[in-house]
C-alpha cells in the first residue's frame, strides 16, 4: 500500500480540505504497522466520528488494557488516586506506603494551587513527601510495622487531622493489611486514618485509582460533618483539581452569582470541606470520568442530585450558569447570572475578535485525560480552531459516547477487581432535595440531571477519535495533518515539537493557567496565540537548508 | 513558609521519611539505556513506573524520553509477566524498531520474581528477537538502593551482555561517566581528544537528551554507544570508571569478565578531582598533556584566585548523590568554602567516610548523612543557617522558607532550562559551577546591602 504521508506531501492541509484525506485509508495505514492481533485491537479504539442514529454515535473500546509494548500515554492506579484525586487536599498527610519512587515522582509535580491562608489552621502538607521507604527487609517480612511506626513519626512531628495511606505494587502482593493498621492507629491516635488499596497494577489506567479515591471519599471522609452553612444555592463542584489556579477563578465568578461553593473535590480543598459536602443541594461535575462515581453515591446515599458541568471555554461558562441557574428555577438566581454574564463577556469578546484571525481555520488535536480533550475543544472552537482528532487517556466509553451508553458496557475483569460499593440511602442525613418524580425523571425544570452527552457529539463528523493513543499513532497523525497544535502531556511535549510542532500540555498547562471561566478563556486565547505564531517555528530551517545552491568564488582546500 | 510544618527541633525518625533526597533503581536505569544508541528501554512493571520515570527524565532534560512498558494488569501479578514481556518484545521491534530493548525490572516483577533471562531465551526460542537486533536486562528492584544503583546496575548489565573478552588488546580506554548530564558526557569525550587519547565512553546520552531543533522528530536520535562499541570494550586497554557508586560496578565487571585494568575515580568536579581524570587519562594512555589542557586548567585557577575572597568561609549546604556530592565537597573545600551540611539519600557508608575525611580539617562542625532525606537536611539548615544551598529543585523550597541563595546542581532539575547543555565537569565544568557560586552570592549582596554600601565595582 502507499503511504498516506507520501502521497499527501504536497498536499498542503489547509482549513476546509483536511476532510479531503479519507479518515479510513489514514486509519488504515496506521494499522498497518501492527503485528495482526494488536491491528485487531487499536482498530476498535480509534474511531471516525459518525452519528449512527438518533441516540448514538460509533462505538469505541476504552477503559480497555494497553498491550504491552505500546508506548501509550497512561499512568497506573497509584496516580489516579493519591496523584489526581487526593493529591489536591492541603491538610492530610498523603502517606505513600511503598518503596520511595511512588511518593517521589508525585511530589509537587501536579500544578495544583493551594491557598492555605484561608483555613483558620493553615494546613498545608502539600509540598512535602511522606514515605515509609519500604526496602527488601520489609518486602521480605512485612512492612505493616514500618507503616504504624511512620504513621506515629508523622502524628508525632506534625499533628494533622488526618492521615491517607496509599498502597504501591508490592504491597498488595506482600499482603500488608493497611486497612487494619489504619483502624489501629486511628483508635490509638483519635484522628482520621485510613488507608488505600490503589496499588499501580489495579485496573487498566489511572482510572481505576479515580474509583478508589471516591469509595474512600464516601465512606471515610464525606457525611462527617453536619454544619449547614449559609446560602441560598449550595453546590459542591466535583472534579476540578486547581491546576495553574482555576479553582480560584471559579470561587469568585461563584461568589459574583452568590452560588456558595460548599466544597471542591479537590481542588484547593480541605478535609473539612468534604466533612460536610452532603450538605450542599447540588454536585456540579467538571471531570465526569475522575469523579463521577463519589456524585453517584452521593445522589444515593444523600438524595443530592447532580448536574454535568463545564468552565472551560465563555461559552461554555455562561451554558453551565444558565444551567444552575434554571436548575434552581429561581429569578433572583436567573437574573444575577445573566447580569454576570453581561459583565464578563466584553473582554472575551474582544479578545475574540483580536485573536481570532491569527488562528481562524488552524487545526488542533488533543489527546489528554478524561474529560479534558473534550472540554478544549470549547475554547479552541471559540478562536476559530478545528479539533480534527482527541481522545482520552483513561476515560470510559460514556465519556466519549454519553452516559446512555452505560447499560451496554460490558465489565471485564479488570473493572470487576475494583470495589462498586452497595450505598444504601443514609438513615439519618438522606434528604432527597427535589421530588422523587424529578429524581426519577433525571430532569427539573428542563435541566437534564446525571446526564453527560460525551465528546463525540461535540465533533465534527469524520474527524478522529481515539481512546488510549499510542505513539506511533500519535506521530502518523502529526506527519498526515501537521496540526498546528498538538495538546497532550509532558512525555508528548518534545517528541511533537521536534516535529516543529508546539504542544501545550492540558494535564499541567505547561507554566500556564488559569484557563476556567471566562477570564481563564482570554488567557487560553493568548496562549494558544503565543505558542501557535511564535517567532521560534521560523528559525527552524537555517539559511543554507532553505538554498543550499552554491555561489561562492572559492573554498578552502 | 511552604514548608512551615518542619520543626527546628530534630526528633530521630526510624519509619518516616519525609521529602526524600532520592529516589528509585528503574529510572536510572532507564536513563543509562538511552545512552545506547538506538535502544527503547522497557520497564517490566505496571505502566505507573515507565509513565513517572518519563516524565520526571523529561521534566529535567526536556528532551523526548522514548521507552515502553510491559503495562502489568492484576492478572499479570498474580502469573507472574512472562506472557507480557514476550509480548513486548515482539510489539516493540514491530512497531517501534529499535536495534536493542534495555529491560529493566520494577518492585512489582521482583517481587513476583520473574526471571528475564528465561524470558528471553523463549523469546529467543520463539524468534521474537529479529537478526541482528539485541536484548539486555538489569535487576533493579526499587526497594534496594536508589536511581544511582539503578544507573549502575544498567551500566554493568552492558558489560555483562556485550563486552567480548580478547587477548589483545587495542590502544584505546574505556570511559564510564556516571550519571552526569550529556553535556558532561561531551565535555569527558572532549577532554580525552584533547589528549589524543581514544576511548569509547558508556553510556553516552550526549545527542540524545540535549539534542538540536531540526523540525524533524526521530525516535533514535545519533548519540548513544554503539553495540559493536560496547563489544569492543573487552578489548580496551583500560578503563576509566567515573564515580564510584555509579560506575564502579561495571568498571570492575570488565576487569572480571575481559580482563581489562580499571581505576575508578572520583567524578571529576572541581579542579582536584579533574587534575586526577586528566593524569589518570595521560598514565593509561601513555601520553602527554597538551598545553590547551593546561590552559583550561590556568584559567580555572585564576578565576578561583579572583573570587576567592568571596568563597572564603562561606557556609554550604548541599544534598545530591554521592558520587557528584563527594567531589563537589572536595571542590568547596579547594576554594575555601565551608560545607558544613551534607545529604544524600543513598545509603552508603564509604560516603560517610570520605565526607568526614575531606572535611576533618575545617574550622567548624560538619553534619553528614547518608540515607538522609531533606527534611533533615533542613532542619539542620535551621538549626545553623548557611550562606548558600547546593542541590536539586526541591532545595527551592528551603531556599525560599530560609531566605538563602541557592544554586541547581544534581537531578533532577524541574524549573530551570538549559543545564543539560553546559557541562560542569572538567576545568571549564568548574568554571561554570563557579560563576554559578558567585553570581548567587553577588545577587544576594547587591540585593541586601545598604544603599551606602552598595558597590559598582565588585
Amino acid at each position: 500500500m502507499e503511504s498516506i504521508h507520501e502521497e499527501t506531501t504536497n498536499v498542503e492541509v489547509i482549513p476546509g480540505n483536511w476532510k479531503a484525506i479519507d479518515p479510513h485509508e489514514v486509519k488504515n495505514e496506521i494499522i498497518l504497522k501492527y503485528p495482526p492481533k494488536v491491528a485487531r485491537n487499536r482498530s476498535g479504539h480509534i474511531v471516525i466520528n459518525k452519528k449512527v442514529d438518533d441516540e448514538n454515535y460509533a462505538e469505541i473500546q476504552a477503559n480497555a488494557r494497553t498491550i504491552p509494548g505500546i508506548i501509550s500515554q497512561r499512568g497506573c492506579c497509584y496516580a489516579g488516586c493519591k496523584g489526581v484525586v487526593m493529591g489536591p487536599t492541603r491538610d492530610i498527610i498523603n502517606l505513600t506506603h511503598g518503596p520511595i519512587g511512588c511518593g517521589f515522582y508525585s511530589w509537587l509535580t501536579r500544578r495544583n494551587q493551594t491557598d492555605p491562608s484561608t483555613s483558620p489552621d493553615g494546613h498545608n502538607f502539600m509540598t512535602y513527601c511522606f514515605s515509609t521507604d519500604m526496602e527488601d527487609k520489609e518486602i521480605i517480612f512485612g512492612g505493616e510495622k514500618k507503616l504504624k511506626a511512620a504513621i506515629q513519626e508523622a502524628y508525632d512531628i506534625f499533628k494533622p487531622k488526618m492521615i491517607a495511606i496509599f498502597s504501591t505494587c508490592p504491597v498488595g502482593l506482600i499482603g500488608d493489611d493497611v486497612h487494619s493498621v489504619a483502624r489501629e492507629m486511628k483508635e490509638k491516635l483519635g484522628i482520621n486514618i485510613f488507608g488505600f488499596s490503589c496499588e499501580g497494577y489495579k485496573g487498566v489506567s489511572q482510572s481505576a485509582g479515580h474509583h478508589i479515591a471516591n469509595n474512600g471519599l464516601l465512606i471515610h471522609v464525606i457525611g462527617l460533618d453536619n454544619t449547614v452553612r449559609e446560602g441560598d444555592y449550595k453546590v459542591n463542584l466535583l472534579g476540578e483539581y486547581n491546576i495553574g489556579g482555576d479553582v480560584f477563578l471559579l470561587e469568585k465568578l461563584f461568589e459574583k452569582c452568590g452560588i456558595t461553593l460548599v466544597s471542591t473535590f479537590s481542588g484547593n480543598a480541605t478535609v473539612d470541606r468534604f466533612a460536610n459536602a452532603h450538605t450542599a443541594d447540588l454536585n456540579l461535575i467538571m471531570c465526569h470520568r475522575s469523579i463521577n462515581y463519589v456524585a453517584d453515591m452521593m445522589e444515593k446515599k444523600y438524595g443530592m442530585p447532580w448536574i454535568k458541568v463545564n468552565f472551560l471555554g465563555a461559552q461554555a461558562t455562561s451554558n453551565s450558569l444558565r444551567k444552575i441557574a434554571q436548575y434552581y428555577g429561581d429569578k433572583k438566581l436567573i437574573d444575577r447570572i445573566e447580569d454576570v454574564i453581561a459583565e464578563e463577556m466584553p473582554a472575551v469578546e474582544k479578545a475574540q475578535a483580536e485573536i481570532r484571525p491569527r488562528l481562524e481555520g488552524k487545526l488542533a488535536m488533543m489527546f489528554v485525560g478524561g474529560s479534558r480533550a473534550h472540554h478544549y475543544q470549547e475554547l479552541f472552537k471559540e478562536i476559530g480552531m478545528i479539533t480534527i482528532a482527541a481522545g482520552y487517556e483513561f476515560a470510559h466509553r460514556d465519556d466519549y459516547e454519553g452516559r446512555h451508553v452505560l447499560p451496554k458496557i460490558k465489565v471485564d475483569a479488570d473493572s470487576r477487581n475494583i470495589e462498586e460499593l452497595d450505598v444504601q440511602k443514609d438513615p439519618e442525613k438522606y434528604n432527597p432535595r427535589i421530588s422523587e418524580r424529578e429524581l426519577e425523571a433525571r430532569e427539573r425544570h428542563g435541566v437534564m440531571l446525571k446526564h453527560y452527552e460525551g465528546m463525540m457529539p461535540n465533533m465534527e463528523e469524520g474527524a478522529y477519535v481515539i481512546d488510549d493513543i499510542s505513539q506511533h499513532e500519535t506521530e502518523k497523525l502529526i506527519e498526515i495533518y501537521k496540526p498546528a497544535i498538538f495538546c497532550a502531556g509532558i512525555k508528548e511535549k518534545y517528541m511533537v515539537q521536534k516535529h516543529g510542532i508546539p504542544l501545550k500540555q492540558l494535564h499541567n498547562y505547561d507554566s500556564g493557567g488559569p484557563y476556567a471561566v471566562y477570564q481563564g478563556a482570554v488567557n487560553f486565547y493568548y496562549e494558544i496565540d503565543r505558542m501557535v505564531n511564535s517567532k521560534v517555528w521560523e528559525h527552524i530551517k537555517a539559511p543554507w537548508e532553505k538554498s543550499p545552491e552554491l555561489a561562492a568564488m572559492y573554498a578552502y582546500e | 513558609m511552604l514548608l512551615r510544618h518542619t520543626p527546628k527541633k530534630i526528633t530521630e525518625r526510624k519509619a518516616l521519611t519525609v521529602n526524600p533526597a532520592k529516589t528509585c533503581q528503574p529510572i536510572g536505569a532507564m536513563y543509562a539505556s538511552l545512552g545506547i544508541h538506538g535502544c527503547l528501554p522497557h520497564s517490566h512493571g505496571s505502566q505507573g513506573c515507565y509513565a513517572y520515570h518519563r516524565s520526571t527524565l523529561t521534566r529535567h532534560y526536556r528532551e523526548p524520553v522514548m521507552a515502553a512498558t510491559s503495562s502489568f494488569t492484576e492478572g499479570a501479578s498474580v502469573f507472574g509477566g512472562q506472557a507480557n514481556l514476550l509480548q513486548a518484545i515482539n510489539n516493540i521491534f514491530t512497531i517501534y524498531e529499535p536495534d536493542v530493548i534495555a529491560v529493566h525490572t520494577t518492585c512489582l516483577s521482583e517481587t513476583i520474581g520473574d526471571d528475564i533471562p528465561q524470558i528471553f531465551a523463549k523469546a529467543e526460542a520463539d524468534g521474537k528477537i529479529p537478526k541482528g537486533k539485541y536484548v539486555l536486562h538489569a535487576n533493579t528492584p526499587s526497594y534496594v538502593g536508589t536511581h544511582v544503583t539503578g544507573f549502575a546496575n544498567m551500566t554493568k548489565a552492558m558489560v555483562d551482555y556485550f563486552a567480548m573478552p580478547n587477548e589483545h588488546k587495542e590502544n584505546r580506554l574505556n570511559i564510564i561517566p556516571g550519571w552526569v548530564e550529556p553535556s558532561d558526557m561531551k565535555e569527558i569525550k572532549r577532554i580525552a581528544g584533547e589528549l589524543g587519547v581514544r576511548i569509547i565512553l558508556f553510556p553516552d546520552t550526549e545527542n540524545v537528551l540535549n539534542g538540536p531543533q531540526t523540525g524533524k522528530f526521530t525516535m533514535y536520535p545519533k548519540g548513544g554507544v554503539t553495540i559493536d562499541e560496547l563489544k569492543k570494550t573487552g578489548s580496551s586497554r583500560g578503563t576509566i570508571g567515573l564515580g564510584r557508586l555509579a560506575s564502579g560496578p561495571a568498571a570492575l565487571a570488565l576487569d572480571t569478565k575481559c580482563k581489562v585494568p580499571c581505576e575508578i575515580l572520583d567524578l571529576p568536579i572541581g579542579i582536584k578531582a579533574t587534575d586526577r581524570f586528566v593524569d589518570a587519562l595521560r598514565k593509561m594512555a601513555g601520553v602527554n598533556v597538551p598545553d590547551s589542557i593546561n590552559i583550561e586548567r590556568g584559567q580555572l585557577l585564576d578565576i578561583i584566585t579572583d573570587m576567592q575572597a568571596y568563597f572564603y568561609h562561606k557556609k554550604v549546604g548541599l544534598v545530591g548523590d554521592p558520587d557528584q556530592i563527594e567531589s563537589l565537597t572536595e571542590f568547596l573545600v579547594s576554594i575555601d568554602m565551608l560545607p558544613i551540611h551534607i545529604v544524600t539519600g543513598t545509603k552508603d557508608s564509604n560516603f560517610t567516610k570520605k565526607i568526614e575525611s575531606l572535611t576533618q580539617d575545617l574550622p567548624c562542625k560538619v553534619n553528614v548523612k547518608s540515607g538522609g532525606d531533606m527534611m533533615l537536611f533542613h532542619q539542620w539548615v535551621k538549626n545553623d543557617p548557611v550562606d548558600l544551598l547546593i542541590g536539586n529543585t526541591y532545595v527551592k523550597y528551603i531556599s525560599r522558607d530560609e531566605d538563602i541563595p541557592f544554586i541547581r546542581f544534581g537531578f533532577p532539575i524541574l524549573d530551570r532550562i538549559g543545564h543539560s547543555y553546559f557541562p560542569t565537569v572538567g576545568y571549564k565544568g568548574g568554571m561554570r559551577l563557579l560563576v554559578k557560586i558567585l553570581d548567587a552570592l553577588m545577587d544576594r549582596q547587591d540585593r541586601d546591602s545598604p544603599e551606602i554600601e552598595f558597590e559598582l565595582v565588585m
